[in-house]
């Protein structure tokens, strides 16, 4: 008999794999920064998921994923803080968040 | 055997539905072209995934998910979304390049999807023995953080400082220009 849906290796994977390809795509495809700051975190995601499913499933103590994923949480708040501060900035001295109208020189 | 079956049926119905959240709220947080829709699907994305860390043996972690993505990454971004024009802008530039380089990138990405799909299938992943398998409860987690991983528990609390002073002194600055 072979283990339920949610409890299997690879479903999860899936999900991270789509989340990163996600993310990626977004982070190209974005026009601001605030759209790039939205992609960069679906790949945070991504990665926390492989990360807590590699820790649930392959991994002989099931809390050190846990953890891990807990100091990626705690480093993208500070990463989302410290991005939107330099965003404010940068609005202030370009009105703009658009990464098209960011250039100072020529082209 | 029919109790069991049923069991196992709501939970995987309530897994995919997991999944298909995580799956709709990042398509509209990527796809969306208001930035306001975009990270309401962030937050829809990381409602699905705190429903899939719960699957994952760790309610903790499922609550932190909401905590702290939607509860302070998504009103942060919110915030700034508010402050800063809020729409991307009207697409000005030629279509067919435009076109071109999501297409590309487009295939890019579902090119590594592909992949890492092949890899997952194609890898022989093997479980440890039982027997080794700690508790992953919320006591082990404080007992780790607090013995085993206690430098990096202060080194993320230094982070999470320095990170406030500087967005603090970052988003400050120039503001008495006119």
């Amino acid at each position: 008999m072979t283990n339920p849906l949610y409890d299997q290796l690879q479903v999860y994977l899936f999900m991270a794999a789509f989340l990163l390809a996600a993310g990626i795509y977004g982070l190209v495809r974005r026009r601001t920064l605030i759209g790039m700051l939205i992609a960069g975190e679906l790949i945070f995601a991504a990665a926390s998921l492989n990360l807590m499913a590699f820790s649930r499933f392959t991994v002989k103590d099931p809390a050190v994923g846990q953890i891990f994923v807990l100091f990626i949480m705690g480093l993208a708040a500070a990463e989302v803080a410290i991005a939107l501060s330099v965003m404010l900035a940068v609005y202030r001295n370009y009105r703009s968040v658009t990464t098209k109208e960011l250039t100072d020189l020529k082209g | 055997m029919k109790d069991l079956f049923n069991t196992t049926l709501i939970l995987n119905a309530i897994f995919v539905f997991s999944l298909g959240t995580t799956l709709a709220g990042a398509l509209i947080a990527v796809l969306s072209t208001r930035l306001i829709r975009g990270v309401t699907g962030l937050a829809i994305c990381c409602l699905g995934l705190s429903g899939q860390y719960y699957f994952l043996h760790s309610p903790f972690l499922a609550l932190m998910e909401i905590l702290i993505y939607i509860g302070a990454v998504c009103v942060t971004i919110v915030f700034a979304v508010m402050l800063v024009e809020p729409d991307e802008p009207a697409n000005e530039e030629k279509r067919t390049p435009a076109l071109e380089w999501g297409g590309a990138m487009l295939a890019l990405t579902a090119g590594l999807f592909w992949a890492l799909s092949r890899l997952v299938l194609g890898a022989g992943w093997t479980e440890p023995e039982a027997a080794l398998k700690g508790s992953g409860a919320i006591s082990a987690i404080g007992i780790h953080l607090l013995t085993t991983y206690s430098l990096a528990f202060e080194l993320i609390s230094l982070a999470l400082l320095v990170a406030i002073i500087g967005a603090l002194a970052i988003a400050r600055s120039g503001r008495t220009k006119p």
